[in-house]
């Protein structure tokens, strides 16, 4: 399937700034089930993009701009082409053994109540991946899909309480899960084109990965309660969100900020439906 | 030098001076109040001292009632008004130890001493005996800071930004007096001048600390305009508008010539001066004295935001 | 009943049959005739001149002694020029084995792949800093400035109690602790042959230098990052930034841009090549570590991979100094230099293995347990001095969290003659040495500081426990 992206992530200041940095992961790879045809990142100031790679081997670029800016803009516009394979990721860069993705993070810290969830969730199942399946589909069943309570540091520990969140928190609940059940697992952001047929998004998707000795890296979608398919953009990889974060800046003096992300994820070639 | 070294040189000497003009403002306030005269006056003597201090608004939102009480706590000590004068020697021992490097060992001996004593004094339940002992170690701290300043530092950009916080800060507190007494010096006061437009006159003198200096000056009795002409044109008059100014486009031109760069602090300072100069008291106060001051004090002000924005961030 | 738990210590001064051994039989003599008030005066005087300067430092915790003075004892510290000189190589040694480990870390992993450490104990180290994987750094140097503690216990060997490889404080001590013994006791140096110190500010500054970055100008700008006054070290970054001459910067006075760090001065933008960081790794950079601090500088991760700023100590140098991974040093020793350590190591229980751990909570009582990443005496046990209660305390503690802990036997730190309030009594000591790696070479300046336990009987020397400091002589034959 060939899926066309265009994700614009737009910062206004009230009180302009006197510069800005960025920091963007927003650069999809090739793996065996996705081809990037084309991809194009433009910001609205004349800036040069500084291409590095980060230490997970996400394609990251940074930027600085001089100010005064009341606006910056960063747009990105590209065509992946993907292939269903269960979930099942082959052929990704990889820079560290799985067993660095037991590593905690202050995010994805499995408190008493996510512990027990696991443990709970785990019985019965067979293997690692009937675990890893079971999680994803309690983690689909016990949360409900709530933009409102929490935002982008809110921890797993903090969102399984309130049993509410949006896909990051329900990746990110799915790492802290896995991880406690001593399966090396990562959060992954990218971008997902919807059954239903709704274009325009709020933002951009997050699931995880876990690693299964016999499967090698495996995609599970807790937010949709399946496994990652055809569907899926996969663009950056990290311990938590924050390491895989699309985007982290900072700005030096100006004020009043306010941020306005938009995202379009449709099948190349079709017209959008709005 | 990093800016925020310059910056913080620049507001340790505000915060010095700041701490001197406070207690001169003080001392000469609690002796006015002290002569019987005073509770015939029309002014509150108190309000004008928190006017003059421009924490008019901060001091309502503490108290009800201006009186010697109230405004000697709250100019010398309270940590309710971040300009007190307890709060102006610990931001400049602040300010010293973030530049401690910048400064000369006798510098920071001064303000780190300073910093030492302030603790022995509380502000609780002092006579006035007490007080004027407090005042006395302000006055002493804010002259060997200047005098250590002067004899210990390298003549460079450090310390010429040490002299133009101190500068700036002097010539906004010579203008604050003149702009909550103007009515005591304009020329219809003349001829009515009684004892206590005397004592009044003489206050202002004395919260400049230039009793002296009026009759080494004029070699007259005290004479309202002659008092403005002391402490707005006359540049023999450290603490007047115009010795302000002269020493400030002199010091300004200095850094323009160390970095060989001059901007917008420098010609801003250079119309001031020019402005000064080209002033008499006959026309001030034909166009207004009270006018003449408001915008002096604006100016000031801008010329401040002009030296930030040009070196300090 | 503690008391046959307490080992002998190892005298510094005084030889078993009651002699005094040679590098101190000169003090010991002037010791011998100097009349007590003269001491107790020069001691009010080096008090005055300690809070005159402004030398303080913070304790975590206590608002109100923001700034407290730590208690110098004025009776030096003598070691002969035999004693340094194996302790000085022994040093070199260590600093080298733990700079090769780090680089292997971050590099090619042959120690993991031998199993000389295991995985888990970096993987899930949360001073590991995957960040710094295959970010090769100038020179190879990871430690430009390492902290080694020694005691000597025994018959006075030395043994490392722990490697300070990420920012060790300590050194404005050595340095400040020597000018003040100039000063007040100038006819003990004319009798005594002792080595110098006041070198290691030049030496740090080369040290600095020589790990420029290929891209830096022929003469570079070096600066030291504080994260401000209110640090408990901000004298001693102020203290070196005027000894070395180079800028003190916070982080809001550096700015990246098109990955170059720039500081702000009253001339414009200046660029910064050297940074000498007294900031932890996690407040480094808001956009790759903690996003809330305040204290670093966004971007700056991106020009240090990037080539353009050294940053001293590299990023994740943490990696090699808990004190699950000191347990290995010998190990780590003979596989990256293939050499027997020449510095002992104190023996450690790691609690996360279960015989250990087992061994551990059956001796609770003898033992110091420690946690993995504590630091400054916080969070310890000291087996034989804890009541009935906090052994309890411990027992759970470890029963819970092993991994969190390592167990030691309690030493007997040497002890030197000290100065209290009773008079001149021995009290027990540690060394800090630091030393120095440059892109060719190692310097380590003859000296360091002395911490000591004024408490009679007490063996902890933090100065947050309220432990003093002593000058440390090395005499040069």
């Amino acid at each position: 399937m060939r899926i066309r992206v265009a994700h614009e992530t737009v910062y206004r200041y009230e009180l302009p700034a006197k510069s800005a940095i960025q920091l963007l992961r927003l650069t999809p790879r090739n793996h065996d089930g996705q081809y990037v045809v084309r991809w194009r990142i433009e910001v609205s100031e004349d800036c040069r993009l500084d291409p590095f790679e980060d230490a997970f081997g996400n394609l990251t670029h940074s930027f600085t701009v001089d100010g005064p800016v009341s606006e910056l803009r960063i747009g990105v516009d590209g065509e992946v082409e993907t292939q269903d394979t269960h979930g099942v990721v082959r052929g990704s860069l990889e820079r560290f053994p799985p067993s660095l993705y037991l590593r905690g993070t202050e995010l994805t810290r499995a408190d008493a109540a996510i512990a027990a969830f696991a443990e709970e969730t785990a019985k019965g199942a067979e293997d690692a991946l009937g675990r890893m399946h079971a999680l994803q589909t309690r983690i689909y069943e016990t949360l409900t899909f709530d933009p409102d309570p929490t935002h982008a540091a809110t921890t797993a520990a903090e969102a399984f309480a309130l049993r509410r969140g949006v896909c990051q928190d329900y990746a990110q609940i799915f790492v802290a899960s896995a991880r406690h059940l001593g399966v090396p697992a990562r959060y992954v952001s990218g971008y997902f084109l919807r059954a239903d047929g709704k274009v325009a998004q709020e933002a951009g998707h997050a699931w995880a990965e876990a690693h299964l000795s016999d499967l090698g890296w495996v995609a599970f979608d807790p937010a949709n309660g399946i496994c990652a398919t055809e569907a899926h953009v996969r663009v950056a990889v990290g311990l938590d969100s924050l390491g895989a974060a699309p985007v982290r800046g900072a700005r030096f003096g100006g004020g009043g900020e306010r941020l306005a992300v938009t995202v379009h994820v449709d099948q190349a070639g079709r017209q959008s439906q709005n | 030098m990093l800016s925020r070294a310059a910056d913080n040189i620049f507001w340790l000497s505000r915060n010095i001076e700041r701490a001197d003009a406070l207690a001169r403002i003080l001392d000469a306030t609690h002796r006015l109040t002290a002569l019987p005269q005073a509770s015939a006056g029309t002014t509150n003597e108190w309000q004008s001292a928190v006017a003059t201090a421009g924490c008019v608004t901060a001091f309502q939102a503490a108290y009800d009632e201006a009186n010697e009480r109230t405004v000697t706590e709250f100019l010398a000590f309270s940590p309710a008004n971040p300009a007190s004068i307890r709060n102006c020697l610990e931001t400049a021992r602040s300010n010293a130890r973030a530049v401690r490097t910048a400064l000369t060992g006798e510098m920071w001996d001064v303000i780190n001493g300073a910093w030492h004593r302030l603790k022995n004094f509380d502000g609780r339940n002092m006579t006035r005996e007490e007080f004027a002992r407090f005042l006395a170690f302000v006055k002493e701290a804010s002259l060997a800071f200047d005098g250590s300043a002067f004899r210990t530092m390298l003549r460079n950009d450090a310390y010429w930004f040490s002299r133009l916080g101190f500068l700036i800060e002097r010539a906004d507190a010579t203008a604050r007096i003149l702009d909550v007494k103007y009515h005591v010096l304009l020329p219809a006061k003349e001829r009515v001048g009684g004892p206590l437009d005397y004592f009044q006159w003489t206050s202002i003198l004395r919260s400049v600390s230039a009793r002296t200096s009026y009759h080494w000056v004029y070699r007259e009795s005290v004479k309202p305009w002659l008092v403005a002409d002391l402490l707005i044109l006359n540049r023999q008059m450290p603490r007047s508008l115009a010795s302000c100014y002269e020493n400030m486009s002199r010091y300004l031109d200095d850094l323009a010539q160390f970095y060989g760069r001059q901007g917008n602090s420098q010609r801003l300072a250079r119309a001031m001066l020019t402005r000064l100069d080209n002033s008499t008291m006959e026309e001030i106060f034909q166009s207004g004295l009270h006018e003449f001051i408001g915008s002096f004090i604006a100016e000031n002000n801008r010329i401040g935001g002009a030296i930030a924005e040009q070196y300090l961030v | 009943m503690t008391s046959k738990l307490e080992p002998v210590a190892f005298d510094e001064m005084h030889a078993p049959d009651g002699s005094v051994r040679s590098a101190y039989v000169a003090l010991a003599n002037w010791l011998d005739q100097v009349p007590k008030d003269v001491l107790d005066y020069r001691r009010r005087e080096a008090e005055y001149i300690f809070r005159r300067i402004g030398i303080t430092f913070a304790v975590h915790g206590q608002a109100e002694a923001q700034e407290r003075l730590i208690p110098f004892d004025i009776i030096p510290r003598i070691l002969a020029a035999k004693e340094w000189s194996r302790l000085a190589r022994g040093l070199e040694q260590r600093v080298k084995a733990l700079n090769a480990y780090i680089c292997d870390i971050y590099g090619k992993r042959d120690s993991l792949r031998a199993a000389v450490v295991p995985e888990e104990l970096v993987y899930r180290n949360p001073v590991f800093r995957p960040e710094m994987n295959g970010h090769k750094v100038p020179h190879d140097v990871y430690v430009h400035i390492a902290g080694i503690d020694v005691v000597r216990i025994d018959s006075g060997d030395f043994y490392v109690l722990e490697d300070n490889t990420r920012t060790p404080s300590g050194v404005s001590y050595m340095l400040e602790n020597r000018e003040i013994m100039l000063r007040l006791f100038p006819e003990l140096f004319s009798n005594h042959r002792v080595a110098p110190v006041e070198s290691y500010t030049d030496e740090l500054l080369a040290t600095m230098k020589s790990v420029a970055p290929a891209t830096a100008p022929g003469d570079p700008t070096v600066v030291i990052l504080t994260p401000g006054i209110y640090n408990s070290a901000y004298y001693e970054h102020s203290f070196l930034a005027d000894k070395l001459g180079v800028e003190l910067v916070e982080g809001r006075d550096l700015f990246v841009k098109g990955n170059v760090v720039y500081m702000r001065t009253t001339e414009g933008p200046k660029r910064v090549d050297v940074i000498y960081r007294r900031i932890d790794d996690d407040f480094l950079d808001p956009l790759v570590f903690r996003p809330d601090s305040l204290l670093g500088v966004p971007g700056l991760m991106s020009a240090y991979q990037a080539g353009q700023v050294t940053l001293a100590n590299a990023v994740g140098t943490g990696v090699a100094d808990d004190k699950a991974v000191y347990s290995y040093m010998p190990q780590i020793v003979k596989f990256f230099l293939g050499e027997e350590p020449i510095l002992k190591n104190v023996r450690t229980w790691r609690c996360r293995e279960p015989e250990h751990l087992k061994y551990v909570l059956e001796h609770l009582a003898e033992l110091v347990v420690k946690e993995v990443h504590g630091s400054g005496g916080y969070g310890m046990l000291i087996g034989p001095k804890a009541d009935a209660k906090t052994l309890e305390l411990f027992r759970e503690k470890l029963k819970q969290d092993p991994a969190n802990f390592i167990a030691q036997p309690t030493l007997a730190l040497s002890t030197c003659p000290s100065m209290v309030e009773e008079g001149i009594a021995p009290r027990h000591v540690d060394l800090r040495p630091f030393v120095l790696m440059g892109s060719d070479r190692v310097c380590i300046v003859p000296g360091g500081l002395s911490r000591v336990a004024l408490t009679k009987g007490s063996l902890v020397v933090n100065s947050s426990q309220g432990g003093g400091i002593k000058d440390t002589w090395v005499l040069d034959r």
